[in-house]
């Protein structure tokens, strides 16, 4: 092996062990007889899917939760392994665990070094830290290079930062073991190449570090070591060098993976038309947008968040009306339509934010399933909701699109991302729209879930639907659209076809070069 | 127009109003505690009067006044410990916990009261905290009127203030229970416990609003009547809110009321003749709503009042 850090016997040395571990929540199996250890001075990415079991794994070995079965150990004074005491953060922080979680557990009232020394004295010492503290702190600041104002509130913490003080508050404990929870989540390319960097440098002294990740490239790249968990079930563990892009992700999914392809599709006659469209006022207004969309094509819009792509969005789908131009449903006039009208006229919406405008989280898969058709007579009787009609759509959703959740009365918030979209593409596209609105629909997606997304919006062309997708990402809408336009400031470039254009052109046109790459 | 101002700069005037603001230091503290650790306890009304009626009764029987004190304070331990129970590890609604504990609380206070005295027709009286002659400080123009002829519960009142300040911003402790208050993984994760963090903190609190009902009949009055509490716990929970939940502001909150408060039995003297006096009961209340609104809509609440929090969930 090329890396040195294998070649050396004694940094292999286990620091912390998972045995066995077994998890059910009712039902569902989230872990089961997984083992892994964690060496000294070894990045262990931990790779798999949503709702693979990552986070459960991770939250036994820190005593948020119980294993039903199995135990942590970790290395004693002498190296030899004493069982951990399940269920208490209190345990594995005195056994130098520390976890960064993906949803920081800070304080947001208090400052950064509050949150640090949160809990290291006893609650009734009179005071909070000593000079000594302080400085020791600072030490540990220069020395892995993880800077932040210590006397800020926590609320006036950048993302990045706030990442940093969740680090420090477990190096300030003596960590011997880091977890992190998908720590790149929330990062920008550049703070995640930092936070890498950082975590390179601590394992150089010694700490063993463990993050979990769906990210393909980070894992490849950051490294020594990945566990590959699926369904709960380890299902490979070996050395990153040993590893490439194309293996993983089917370690990962569990078959090979057929990119989907657009087939070649004469595109029919015109399903919607924007003529000279504006709306709104100030950043996300949009002004004279013109666009054509043809029954059998994917339209791509691409462009930055926040150039009016919200505001067109919301246009399609009935919520904004126009102030100027006119809107065209197959040639008749929806300009002055409302969101419910413009569903009843065969426009779906697969919004943005699907948490929040997607689906009603206190509300059961079964009733989000249904919730743009009730008042279709599919799901009354006699004027009331006909819930065994609607519990039969549910099982039978369920079942068409692999909806993992304990049954169409699961209440819908606790889904995963995934999960979640999979419930809207089951409302929206089994209808059968005539326009399809996608926004962003595979943002936060691990790999499964955004080839399920394109299948079905590539599905919907091949029935010939049109489809309007808007996205940030350039190798989405390079595999998926016919045409593309971008949008820059409120304004839509005029729809090229996908295959004479290149991202580089594309790229310049969503940063408003729009000359440039003409 | 002279008359008010003479009310204003008047010793007595200023004496006054921190006697009526005692019990509402008690009680704000109290509340304050409480959110500051997630959990809205309005339980408060009834425990103020479980405090009047059990320091009272004990002092009565012979436990002498600062034996009624402690008793009081256990009282209203007891009841927070009810709330707490039902709110933290059952993670009930701390809404309608509390309203039951208000009138469980009011109504055992009755009860007690009741069988304890089947016959009589006005309470026995007991010989009450008498205000405190402090020699030198108490001959002081101003200052030794407003501060020092009040009784040693005013001065318990104020010193709790400093106490309760202190552990709120200087302890490990006070560290925690503001941090339990805004995000409970956040005690978690660094290996604390937040139910027992929780129920601790909503006990003491709790403990401390009963305070405010001993002074009423130990202090203030030296008898236990029904309905002498008289919505002093809502104003508390108002309160809170106006002091942004530092007992500094607290202080400053319950003296404003008492003042108010105070004002207006002077000025039902001097202009009683021409309006009803229940303009004038309503007066105090009616500024203390105008305070709230102008600071309230900038409040902002401890973050995770009122969410249940259960370990291992998400």
């Amino acid at each position: 092996m090329s890396d040195p850090l294998h070649a050396r016997p004694h940094e292999r040395k286990v620091v912390l062990s998972l045995a066995g571990i077994t998890k059910r929540f009712g039902a569902m199996t989230a872990n089961e007889a997984v083992d892994l250890d964690l060496h000294a001075g070894e990045i262990v990415a931990l790779l798999g899917e949503n709702g693979a079991g990552k986070t459960t794994l991770m939250n036994i070995l820190f005593g948020h939760y119980v294993a039903d079965e199995g135990e942590v150990r970790i290395a004693g004074p002498e190296g030899q392994l004493v069982p951990l005491e399940p269920g208490s953060p209190h345990a594995a922080l005195n056994a130098g665990i520390g976890m960064v979680h993906q949803h920081f557990a800070l304080a947001e009232n208090l400052t950064a070094f509050e949150n640090i020394v949160l809990g290291t004295r006893p609650l009734l010492s009179p005071s909070t830290s000593s000079r000594a503290d302080r400085q020791r702190l600072e030490a540990l600041m220069r020395d892995s290079g993880l800077t932040v104002d210590l006397d800020l509130r926590v609320s006036r913490l950048s993302v990045g930062e706030q990442q940093r003080v969740e680090i420090l508050k477990a190096l300030y404990r003596d960590a011997r073991v880091l977890v992190l929870d998908e720590p790149t989540a929330v990062l920008t390319p550049q703070e995640s190449e930092g936070l890498f960097a950082t975590l390179r440098q601590l394992a150089g002294k010694g700490l063993a570090i463990v993050f979990i990740s769906h990210k393909l490239a980070e894992v490849l790249s950051a490294s020594d070591r990945v566990a590959v968990l699926r369904m709960g079930r380890k299902v490979a563990d070996l050395p990153t060098a040993e590893c490439d892009r194309q293996k993983l992700a089917e370690l990962m999914v569990g078959h090979s993976l057929s990119h989907s392809r657009r087939e070649p599709r004469a595109p029919g006659d015109v399903l919607l038309a924007f003529e000279g469209v504006s709306a709104g006022t100030g950043r996300e207004a949009v002004r004279d947008l013109s666009l054509t969309l043809r029954s059998g094509e994917i339209l791509g819009v691409a462009g930055v968040s926040g150039n009016g792509q919200a505001m067109f969005a919301r246009l399609v789908s009935g919520l904004e009306r126009a102030t100027t131009g006119r809107i065209l449903l197959a040639g008749r006039d929806v300009t002055a339509q409302d969101a419910r009208a413009m569903i009843a006229a065969g426009i779906a919406r697969i919004p943005e934010d699907r948490h929040r405008d997607g689906i009603v989280g206190a509300m059961s898969v079964a009733e989000n399933l249904v919730i743009e058709e009730i008042r279709s007579e599919r799901y009354q009787r006699f004027g009331f909701l006909d819930f065994s009609a609607i519990a039969a759509r549910a099982r039978e959703a369920i079942d068409a699109h692999d909806i993992r959740c304990r049954g169409g009365s699961a209440i819908s918030r606790l889904l995963s991302g995934g999960n979640i979209q999979k419930i809207v593409l089951a409302r929206t596209l089994d209808a059968e729209p005539m326009v399809v609105l996608a926004a962003q629909p595979s943002r936060g997606l691990d790999i499964g879930a955004t080839g399920e997304v394109h299948r079905r919006l590539l599905a919907a062309r091949a029935r010939g639907a049109g489809v309007i997708l808007i996205s940030e990402d350039l190798d989405e809408l390079f595999a998926l659209s016919d045409r593309i336009a971008v949008i820059h400031r409120g304004q839509l470039s005029v729809a090229r076809d996908a295959d004479e254009l290149d991202r580089a052109t594309v790229g310049l046109m969503m940063a408003g070069h729009a000359e440039e790459a003409a | 127009m002279m008359e008010i101002l003479d009310i204003l700069v008047s010793a007595n005037f200023w004496a006054a109003a921190l006697r009526i603001a005692t019990p509402l230091i008690f009680g704000v503290l109290g509340a304050l505690l409480c959110e500051r650790a997630g959990i809205l306890n309005l339980g408060i009304e009834g425990i103020f009067t479980a405090g009047a009626m059990a320091g009272w009764m004990a002092a009565w029987l012979g436990a002498g006044l600062w034996g009624g004190v402690l008793v009081a304070a256990l009282a209203g331990a007891s009841f927070g410990l009810l709330h707490a129970v039902l709110t933290v590890p059952l993670g009930l609604s701390q809404h309608v916990s509390g309203i039951g504990v208000t009138l469980f609380a009011t109504s055992l206070s009755y009860y007690a009261y009741r069988t304890a005295l089947p016959d009589v027709t006005s309470p026995p009286r007991i010989t009450a905290f008498q205000p405190l002659d402090i020699p030198v400080l108490s001959d002081l123009p101003f200052l030794g009127t407003v501060l020092f002829q009040q009784t040693a519960l005013t001065m318990l009142a104020l010193a709790m203030v400093v106490v309760v300040g202190f552990v709120l911003y200087r302890t490990p402790l006070g560290l925690a229970i503001r941090a339990v208050g805004d995000n409970p993984a956040a005690v978690e994760a660094q290996g604390l416990s937040v139910v027992v963090l929780r129920m601790g903190t909503v006990v003491a609190g709790s403990a401390l609003m009963a305070l405010g009902g001993a002074f009423l009949t130990m202090s203030a009055f030296d008898a236990f009547f029904f309905g002498m509490v008289n919505g002093r716990g809502w104003i508390c929970i108002a309160l809170t809110v106006f002091a942004s939940w530092r007992p500094g502001k607290a202080l400053v909150g319950a003296l404003l009321f008492g003042a108010f408060d105070a004002f207006q039995v002077r000025l039902q003297t001097e202009v009683g003749a021409f309006v009803p006096g229940q303009v004038f009961l309503m007066l105090p209340y009616l500024l203390s709503i105008l305070a709230l609104v102008m600071v309230a809509r900038k409040a902002d609440y401890p973050r995770a009042m009122l969410k249940p929090y259960f370990k291992g969930q998400r």
